[in-house]
């Protein structure tokens, strides 16, 4: 009988539950017991193959999480291991990579935009529309006042060194790809991503 | 990665110098074990401290931060001198034979054309004797004195053994045991695997470092077999990918190059980047530039890019100086010369060095803007933690927005690997509270400022205005779109030019960069991610293990750039007539009619052996560059130059003590300290339990390894009474930090040109947010100095003194 892993695990804590207890001859507090036993959460999870976030060995990981995907129930990720398929790393991970789950779930994950205003020692929650209206604002202002359209010799060179950008390293190639195509429409040179450190 | 990981446990050799793959790679480390188990290979390792990867090698040696160049160009040295170099191989595949103008010299550390004043180089002299064709003069005899590899010869006959333990404090018969164990691999059939990381990045020489190494692979006859390589272990889970998309101040996607103010039109851009071939009958592949350009200009201003604007050329901005890189930008900063700056999963506050003018230079911005999953330091560098961050919050006047992103568990999207794979990967669960993809973040800042322009008008807003955008939710881009408009696709019907027939409709996606061209009926984002996804769909989300011959190759798991190659330089396992040098690990050979075997051909599919076509297709020469011509900032040949803050005099040219090259800003050369303030070599690294400052937020990293330390050797810490697990202080001259010392027995004092020299290890990953205590940070310590070529800082090789102290008050 071909079982995928999931099967298998439905399968053998299904089995669990259903008989094996009982069949060993456990008798009625055996029955009890087995009736008991919750079928393995992994049973139920979905399964979500993903690339480990740290370094670029890019180990294969499984992302296991509680839902169905219906537009109306939010997942929650319950556990993630090595993808035992995967050819470089088959299915281990270091002192880093087993904990992914733990940075999924850090106290310090931010959940809402916030602002700092100058000389303010705090921040405060504020709303998106708020946060990005106030930065295209102040990114526009400095473009228009700072933007270099020719040089000293009269060549064209349409650049803008006031504002900077530093690209993310462990975003995808496609945010790479769109950040890229934003700063360099604006004509940005101050540059640069994580490749040094 | 020229290789695969798995490739590693083909090596016969594996030498890692430049990194510590056991704790900072180790589920790609166990590629080495495989080979040592498997293969018989050996492990060598040469790092200043007794790492992990050492604990597992079969030889290792000591040597002093920041003298790898000496070390390798002993190496290269014995390697001539033994004539343990694989003799065909050199005089087919490298520039060996070629002959050198006779302008070019080199002279008590300084090479022919340099300019004081300027910290550089005029390169003219640093090229081959042309003949009346253009090709460069060749000498297969070996006889002309000017033949590259005699005046290679030349050029490495200082490192004696003797010279390199005086530089290195590596011991001479550890050295020499280390030059057999390389020479070994000089056999045809035999290969040595290089790995490396930012121990050899991060340096004021770091891209010489690793040039280095290379030499001494080709002049044993190690590029494009299978075992081989040159292979950058390389750091986050998508450098790669960021690299190969140009998100760099002088980049365009695919190693592009951004214009300068000296390429007045696209015509005047293109002259220098015709790459005509300096051999006859060369592929030098870069001939097909133009294409690459038009493409991405099509791919990014669609029908507003046209033959009459140039592809709107003037569109793109130009570059004044070399590099807009970190180290400026930061300079720029602290000179009031910047408003704003956008850190997107960046935390430079941790991340570059002489932290204490990056809080400077933040602290006179106007405002910043923070993308990221986790509270980062730099998000809170206005606020006063204590001595980790001291700050007068009044006196910043700097607005600060910290926006929430998803992360790679809430995403789709694709990962390039240290082996050029790009892996599709899968959202498993939305972000946290009102988290966003960068993806909606940047296209919100880019709808905003494009109402602003289409209702204010304002400085040049043409390419803004013009930008492609045709995506099905333009608020919310999706990836697959994304990674369909890199790939790129005709925009007309392409025609088979020898039969005139259809050959792609117009529409569809290509099937790889050869379909390109340069008329505009072509667009692709990035040239060499084309064929990632085709009309055949999705090739990085391709799940496929299989294995031909378990050889390590793997190649319909994924897709590797380019076209699907997965070891670089591949042409080069075979031998002249197309036989492969080691019979038992083939990659690609001739069968008489076109290039087969279980990899991709990094090569004409069906170029006839005979045709003298040479493997490396990029070079203009087709040929590995044992002479670089005019490619590096310091020297076609490397050389050995001392740290910018080093505890010795360069023995070899006392007056050129380190790099000619390194550009250095007043403020930071000021900013230097002498050995007789701080009289010991530091270096910073990684430890297995972290990654870099995100695992401090993560509970069970910040449990194993809780707090700041540095590690120093039993000797120093008897000579200065520090106890193990005592308070110390460590300082530079641009700052200090309290922390514990771990005293340690695999650290060892060297002994550099006759004396004593300590090296103290200086671990980097704490900070003030997060799980883990709080921690001053390494970078508090660093000199803020680049590689010449790349700008990447000095972080493995700079001096301080370290002092026992008191615990700090709780």
């Amino acid at each position: 009988m071909a079982l995928t892993r999931r099967e298998f695990i439905k399968f053998t804590g299904l089995g669990l539950a259903a008989s094996s207890l009982g069949m060993l001859g456990f008798g009625a507090s055996g029955e009890a017991q087995a009736a008991a036993v919750r079928p393995f959460k992994l049973a139920h999870a979905t399964e979500t193959r993903n690339t480990c976030t740290y370094c670029s060995v890019a180990c294969g990981i499984l992302i296991y999480s509680m839902g169905d995907r219906a537009k109306n129930a939010l997942s929650n990720i319950i556990h993630i291991e090595g993808d035992p398929d995967h050819p470089v790393n088959r299915g281990t991970l270091c002192p880093k990579g087993s904990a992914l789950l733990d940075i999924v779930h850090a106290p310090t994950r931010l959940k809402a935009p916030r602002y700092r205003e100058p000389g303010g020692t705090e921040f405060k929650e504020v709303s998106w529309d708020f946060a990005l209206d106030r930065i295209a604002r102040l990114m526009k202002d400095d473009r228009d006042k700072h933007f270099i359209a020719t040089n000293a010799a009269g060549t064209t060179v349409n650049r803008w060194t006031s504002t900077g950008m530093l690209a993310a390293s462990a975003a995808s190639s496609e945010t790479a790809y769109l950040t890229w195509k934003v700063t360099r429409s604006l004509g940005m040179v101050v540059f640069d991503n994580q490749a040094r450190v | 990665m020229t290789n695969t990981w798995q490739d590693i446990k083909n090596a016969n050799v594996v030498i890692v110098m430049g990194g510590n793959a056991a704790e900072a790679h180790p589920c790609g480390f166990k590629w080495v074990i495989e080979a040592k188990i498997e293969n018989g290979a050996k492990l060598v390792v040469v790092d200043p401290r007794f790492t992990r990867t050492a604990s597992v090698a079969d030889y290792y040696a000591p040597i002093r931060p920041g003298t790898d160049i000496a070390f390798l160009s002993g190496v290269i040295r014995y390697l001539l001198e033994k004539d343990a170099i694989q003799h065909e191989y050199v005089r087919a595949y490298t520039n060996a034979s070629l002959i050198v103008k006779d302008g070019f010299a080199f002279e008590d550390g300084l090479f022919s054309g340099y300019n004081e004043e300027t910290h550089s180089y005029d390169k003219s002299s640093w090229d081959y004797q042309l003949d009346e064709q253009g090709f460069a003069i060749s000498d297969d005899t070996w006889q002309n004195p000017r033949c590259v590899i005699n005046l290679l010869k030349q050029h490495v006959a200082r490192y004696t053994p003797e010279m390199v333990s005086r530089i290195c404090g590596t011991p001479q018969d550890k050295f020499l045991h280390i030059c057999g164990l390389i020479a070994s691999t000089a056999a045809p059939d035999k290969a040595m695997t290089s790995l490396f990381a930012l121990g050899w990045t991060q340096h004021s020489v770091g891209a010489q470092n690793i040039r280095t190494m290379a030499m001494v692979q080709l002049l044993l006859g190690n590029i494009g077999v299978a075992g081989g390589g040159m292979n950058a272990l390389r750091g986050h889970s998508n450098i790669q990918g960021l690299t190969d998309i140009g998100l760099l101040s002088n980049q365009m996607p695919g190693y592009l190059n951004l214009p300068t103010d000296k390429e007045t039109s696209f015509d005047e851009y293109m002259k220098t980047k015709l790459f005509k071939p300096l051999r006859p009958g060369q592929t030098s592949y870069w001939q097909n530039y133009r294409k690459f350009v038009v493409s991405l200009q099509k791919a990014l201003y669609g029908d507003a890019a046209t033959q009459e604007n140039n592809w709107a050329y003037d569109w793109l901005p130009k570059l004044d100086v070399p590099l807009y890189d970190i180290i400026r930008a930061f300079e720029m900063m602290n000179n009031g010369q910047m408003t704003g700056y956008i850190c997107q999963g960046f935390n430079p506050l941790q991340a570059f060095p002489d932290r204490g003018k990056i809080r400077r230079g933040l602290s006179k911005l106007k405002f910043l803007v923070t993308m990221d999953p986790l509270d980062t330091e730099t998000s809170r560098f206005w606020q006063d933690f204590g001595p980790q961050n001291p700050a007068k919050s009044a006196e910043i006047q700097t607005e600060v927005f910290q926006l929430p992103t998803t992360c790679f568990a809430e995403e789709n999207g694709s990962l390039v690997n240290s082996a050029r794979w790009l892996q599709w990967h899968w959202k498993a669960a939305e972000g946290p509270g009102q988290a966003m993809s960068d993806i909606w973040i940047m296209s919100g800042i880019f709808h905003r400022m494009r109402e602003l322009y289409r209702k204010e008008g304002g400085a040049f807003p043409d390419p803004l205005l013009n930008l492609t955008w045709k995506y099905t939710d333009p608020v919310s881009p999706d990836p697959e779109e994304l990674a369909k408009e890199m790939n790129g696709r005709a925009l007309a019907d392409l025609t088979d030019p020898a039969t005139g027939a259809v050959a792609t409709k117009a529409g569809t996606l290509l099937d790889g960069f050869a379909q390109l061209r340069d008329d505009g009926t072509t667009a692709s984002g990035c040239w060499i991610f084309s064929g990632c996804f085709t009309e055949k769909g999705n090739q990085m989300a391709r799940r496929d293990a299989t294995d031909p011959r378990e050889q390590g190759i793997a190649p319909n798991w994924a897709w590797a750039w380019p076209a699907n190659r997965r070891i670089l330089y591949n042409r080069a396992s075979a031998d002249p007539d197309g036989k492969p040098w080691n019979p038992a690990k083939p990659v690609i050979s001739w069968n008489g009619s076109r290039w087969v075997g279980i990899d991709v051909p990094d090569y004409g599919p069906t170029v006839k052996p005979s045709d003298g076509v040479g493997p490396f297709i990029m070079n203009a020469e087709g040929m590995g560059r044992l002479f670089a011509r005019d490619l590096m900032a310091e020297g076609p040949f490397p050389e050995h130059y001392e740290p910018l803050e080093s505890p010795v005099e360069n023995v070899l040219h006392p007056k050129v003590k380190s790099n000619p090259a390194a550009r250095v800003f007043a403020d930071d050369r000021a900013a230097f300290g002498s050995p007789k303030n701080f009289p010991y070599v530091a270096t910073t690294y990684r430890l297995t339990e972290h990654f870099h400052y995100w695992t401090k937020h993560a509970l069970i990293n910040a449990i194993l390894q809780p707090e700041e330390f540095i590690e120093i050797g039993e000797v120093l810490a008897k000579e200065k009474g520090i106890e193990q697990g005592g308070w110390v202080k460590v300082s530079s001259k641009r700052g200090e930090v309290v922390c514990k010392a771990y005293v340690t027995k695999r650290i060892k004092p060297l002994t550099v040109d006759g004396r004593p020299t300590h090296v103290i290890g200086v671990p980097i990953h704490w900070g003030f947010t997060g799980q883990a205590r709080k921690g001053y940070g390494a970078n508090t310590l660093t000199p803020s100095v680049g590689d010449a070529n790349t700008q990447t800082p000095e972080f493995k090789a700079f001096l301080v003194n370290v002092e026992k102290t008191k615990a700090p008050a709780a």
